[in-house]
């Protein structure tokens, strides 16, 4: 495979076209559309199927050809894979630097190959504008996958807002009853983040200027060269960490996410959870700990940004236990992982440095899982409320074999996806951390109780409500999606090294980087 | 070439764009009072007035892109005013497109009107190229007077007339603070040439004197309310309101603009010294603009309001690169006040085109599932409103305008740091108003009652379509625009030895 993948020059154009396959599809998309429009302005119902199936294409085309990565990239190398460099603006300093690393790779793959499923759980509960839709499903992957990879800051932000503005219409056009609520909360939660990170970014930029006095964006370049006073430091971290705190979201910035996460449409609501969360913890492994060592070091910001991570875990566990609302106990189950990769990255040691991208995979797999059933079950009896379901294990049992699956791998129960990572943050983050940790493992108690309960109310019980019993079990399709990812739910479970080795080497690397800064630091009080 | 601006000949070379348009304006001006009003003649007065603007157009681009310089006089020749040249021009090309539609559909047949926006055009060449105080003078006058006169245009509508009156009673006030302040300076200095004063205040070290500090105060007072920032803002709303659409495009944009280009000129080359005392006031009336008018904007129902209250936001994002005090301010000021242009006239455009006879639909309740009947409009709308709030690829260019703007402040020798931090934090505020169109727009369903808007005329389509279009594309490649920008400071200091000095001075 590799020798292939190599015989094409796969890695000199791979991350390019990964990029602006998903934009010309939008185009294609939309094209589509504006063809087979009468003068009526309205679609003939052909048109709405065939642009299903072309978005289908295009997404597994994506999909398709990102694989290549899994072996086209060396996770062992210490310089950017699959690297490309082009001018942009040459006044500001900014170039259009494409480069991956094994976290990097692991999550474009993640995105990538989610796609095309949260189509198919969209299939058919998408009614209206669907050219419309899939455009902007489209664009919304370029700047999902267009953030991992981007290595220079200024294309980074451009991709990180990319995504805000497709993701605010998905919600807010073909969202549930409180859209408009939920899709302007969500848009101004993550730009205010954002925007202060912006003036950080361009700070940055400032600092280290190239020869002749521009700024420079270049992500290597500013890790190579800034020299930032701990203050200006620390601010600068601040300013970070509050446009990836408000994305993973850390608690108290999270209130955002349970509006959008219901209100969306199912594959909103799959790639918020499954994709768009992990930016946020991207950012900070990549981004905030790298560039400002000595901030994140400090022992405050550690302790404080710990506190919240640990509080993130307990609160989210016991806030869905109490929902109601079974898409929003999903919602507040994803503060709680959330939390626990948060966790992971601060307690800083390889173990929990990868077991915290271990859930950050797993919770993309798991929780993207989760809102696909959640989605199938709404779809056939129009409501999220637990109480309105019971014993439908009877009526629906492929749905039930699926979502008891699912809910382990949730819950980590080992032998699923969920354990591993969670167990590697807690053993790594105990050894640094004991405190921490010990009161984050309390909440995989509490993960236990809310699934299970859950999922007793929902699929065992009396079946005693009429509606229920007409429910249709799975069909083709919606089994054929949810096949893939409980093979991945068990595969990273039961032999989840091909996937460590990925990040072995990207993790040392964050550790030793910014734990090199720690030793360096002359003033090493509090310890 | 250098021109020597104490040789008449070469002074008139030096200004021969301005002449042209001057000119032009006053041939039209005959010509349209040479038939009866009708909507023919309005038609063919504003084609004309479009090739004498496309004419001046490209006079500029022609002195733009050879490299002239002068010596010290009255007028600059450097590559910031043919750039503000360039955006006035390409906002009343914009204005006069849009107003030949506009003026047929409201039953305006006035040919003069096109003639004014000429008028004011040039008034606000002179203002780009002002070097000299009285000059500043000359060019505000001739912009303000032929833009009293575009606001009251409809004289069918009550709400044109009071905003025009208010606009006429605030504008002349304000021109009194103007007046008073280069009276002011001048006797402070004993010059009204920009780089005289500039040496002078430096040389005699006059900066702490009072007479110069209240003459500079008054000239901020006076400019700040041509730039419409808080609390010099309360006429902009009602006049805008009031205004036939492109004129309020028009006033939002280009007038602002010289405005601006004014008064970065005065600034960065009479009062750099005297940094100390107009630092703070800048810094807090920027910051006040910010909040205040962010969140007032907030509130508004009518779309022209929230546009004539974002254009107020703006001011005060502008005042930054004013505060940084330097070439790179100058830059970034530019380069803001093109993409803003640009923003602002596909926003009116749709304005207009949105507005039906009577401009009876201008209510944000309007718009309500504009998406389903009017795709086009809407697209163009979420265009220019991102564009507005500068955000990146869907904003285009206005999120890089925005980018450049705390580029210069960043760089600042001045600590501007917290004011960029506002800057951004209330451009989130500004995120709820925008995008509250958006979401109307797109997310709520059409009324029942709602009336079928009219078919949309071929320029204002060519308005819109041209403004999204170039935000998009330089929102993808602003390199080629970056340099232009950067290549474009204000001539600063004396280039040949200054003049001998007034006797008797303090």
């Amino acid at each position: 495979m590799e020798a292939f993948l190599a015989s094409i020059h796969y890695n000199s154009w791979i991350l390019p076209v990964l990029l602006l396959l998903p934009i010309a599809g939008a185009t294609v998309v939309l094209a589509h559309g504006w063809l087979t429009q009468g003068n009526s302005g309205a679609l003939p119902p052909s048109s709405s199927a065939r642009v299903r199936q072309i978005a289908l294409l295009l997404f597994t085309a994506e999909a398709v050809l990102s694989l290549g990565l899994w072996w086209s990239v060396d996770p062992s190398a210490t310089n950017w894979q699959a690297f490309v460099d082009f001018p942009w603006i040459p006044m500001w300093g900014a170039r259009i630097t494409l480069g991956v690393d094994g976290i990097a790779m692991l999550l474009i793959l993640l995105t990538t190959l989610l796609m095309p499923l949260a189509v198919l759980g969209g299939w058919t509960s998408i009614r209206e504008n669907l050219h419309s839709y899939y455009a902007l499903l489209l664009v919304l992957t370029t700047g999902m996958i267009g953030v991992f990879m981007s290595l220079d800051l200024l294309l980074f932000f451009a991709m990180w807002e990319l995504m805000l503005v497709p993701m605010y219409l998905i919600i807010g056009v073909w969202g549930g009853q409180r859209r408009l609520y939920a899709s302007l909360k969500f848009f101004l939660y993550t730009m205010l983040g954002s925007m202060v990170m912006l003036v950080a970014i361009v700070y940055l930029a400032m600092q280290t200027p190239d020869g002749l006095g521009r700024p420079v964006f270049s992500y290597d370049y500013i890790l190579a060269n800034a020299t930032l006073s701990p203050t200006a430091a620390l601010w600068l971290f601040g300013a970070f960490f509050l446009a990836f705190a408000v994305k993973v979201p850390m608690w108290p910035l999270h209130t955002w996410l349970p509006d959008a996460h219901v209100e969306a449409p199912t594959a909103g609501s799959v790639i918020l959870a499954a994709i768009m969360l992990k930016m946020g913890t991207f950012g900070f492994v990549r981004f905030a700990l790298p560039l400002f060592p000595s901030a994140a070091t400090n022992e405050t910001v550690r302790v404080v940004v710990l506190t919240l991570a640990v509080i993130g875990i307990v609160y989210g566990a016991l806030v869905a236990m109490v929902q109601p609302d079974f898409k929003k106990l999903v919602a507040y189950s994803s503060v709680s992982h959330l939390g626990f990769v948060m966790l992971g990255i601060f307690a800083l040691n390889l173990q929990s440095v990868q077991g915290a991208l271990m859930v950050n995979l797993s919770h993309g797999v798991s929780t993207g899982a989760l809102f696909l059933l959640v989605g199938m079950m709404y779809e056939r009896r129009h409501s999220r409320l637990i109480e309105d379901y019971g014993g439908i294990a009877r009526v629906m049992p492929a749905f039930a074999v699926a979502l008891s699956i699912v809910a382990m791998s949730s819950i980590g129960v080992p032998g699923t996806n969920g354990f591993v990572g969670e167990f590697l943050v807690l053993i790594g983050s105990f050894r640094t951390r004991p405190l921490f940790a010990v009161i984050a493992a309390t909440a995989v108690i509490f993960a236990a109780a809310y699934l299970l309960w859950a999922l007793q109310r929902i699929i065992y019980n009396p079946l005693d409500k009429p509606e229920n019993r007409q429910l249709r079990d799975l069909n083709w399709r919606e089994i054929g999606l949810l096949v893939p990812l409980v093979f991945a739910i068990f595969w990273m479970g039961i032999y989840p090294k091909p996937i460590l080795d990925k990040t072995r080497t990207a993790a040392t690397r964050l550790v030793e980087r910014v734990e090199a800064m720690k030793v360096n630091q002359p003033v090493a009080q509090g310890r | 070439m250098n021109f020597d601006l104490a040789v008449p000949a070469q002074l008139m070379e030096a200004l021969t764009p301005d002449i042209v348009l001057m000119a032009g304006a006053m041939g039209l001006m005959l010509a349209a009072a040479w038939r009866t009003d009708s909507d023919r003649h309005q038609r063919a007065v504003g084609l004309a007035s479009l090739g004498v603007l496309l004419v001046t157009l490209g006079l500029v681009i022609w002195f733009g892109a050879r490299d002239l310089t002068a010596g010290t006089g009255p007028v600059a020749v450097d590559r910031f005013r043919w750039s503000a040249d360039v955006i006035f021009l390409v906002a009343a090309l914009a204005t006069v497109a849009l107003a030949i539609e506009y003026n047929a559909r409201e039953g305006i047949q006035t040919a003069e009107s096109h003639v004014l926006v000429l008028f004011a055009t040039s008034g606000m060449m002179t203002l780009a190229a002002a070097r000299d105080l009285m000059i500043v003078f000359l060019g505000i006058e001739i912009m303000s007077i032929a833009v009293y006169v575009m606001a009251g245009l409809n004289r069918r509508s009550a709400k044109a007339a009071e905003g025009a009156l208010k606009y006429f009673l605030l504008g002349a006030f304000s021109t009194g603070f103007l007046l008073y302040g280069i009276a002011l300076v001048y006797g402070a200095t004993g010059s009204t040439n920009l780089p005289v004063i500039g040496q002078r205040i430096v040389e005699y070290a006059l900066a702490h004197q009072g007479m110069l500090l209240v003459g500079a105060a008054l000239l901020l007072v006076g400019f700040a309310f041509k730039v419409a920032v808080v609390p010099f803002h309360m006429w902009a709303p009602d006049v805008y309101e009031g205004a036939p659409t492109p004129v309020t495009a028009f006033m939002a944009a280009a007038v602002k603009a010289a405005a601006f280009a004014a008064f970065l000129r005065v600034w960065l080359e009479c009062f750099g010294s005297l940094e100390f005392a107009w630092f703070g006031p800048i810094w807090w009336v920027a910051a006040v603009t910010m909040v205040v008018a962010n969140v007032v904007a907030l509130a508004q129902r009518s779309v022209k309001r929230l546009l004539a209250y974002s254009s107020i936001v703006h001011s005060g994002y502008l005042l930054v690169a004013i505060a940084a005090g330097s070439r790179l301010g100058a830059s970034a000021l530019l380069f803001y006040l093109l993409a803003y242009t640009l923003a602002v006239f596909g926003a009116f455009a749709v304005v207009s085109a949105v507005g039906r006879a009577g401009e009876r639909s201008l209510e944000i309740s309007d718009y309500e599932g504009l998406w389903n009947v009017r795709p086009g409009l809407a697209v163009g709308m979420a265009v220019c409103l991102l564009a507005l709030l500068g955000f990146p690829v869907f904003g285009g260019v206005g999120f890089f305008a925005k980018l450049y703007l705390l580029q210069a402040a960043l760089a600042a020798p001045s600590n501007l740091a917290p004011l960029a931090v506002l800057l951004v934090v209330t451009s989130v505020v500004s995120a709820g108003y925008y995008l509250h169109v958006v979401r109307v727009m797109f997310m709520k369903p059409r009324r029942e009652d709602a009336v079928e808007p009219e078919p949309v005329g071929g320029m204002t389509r060519a308005v819109l379509t041209a403004s999204v279009v170039l935000i998009l594309v330089l929102g993808l490649l602003p390199g080629r625009l970056a340099t232009w920008a950067r290549n474009s400071p204000p001539t600063l200091g004396t280039t040949t030895s200054a003049p001998p000095i007034a006797r008797g001075l303090p």
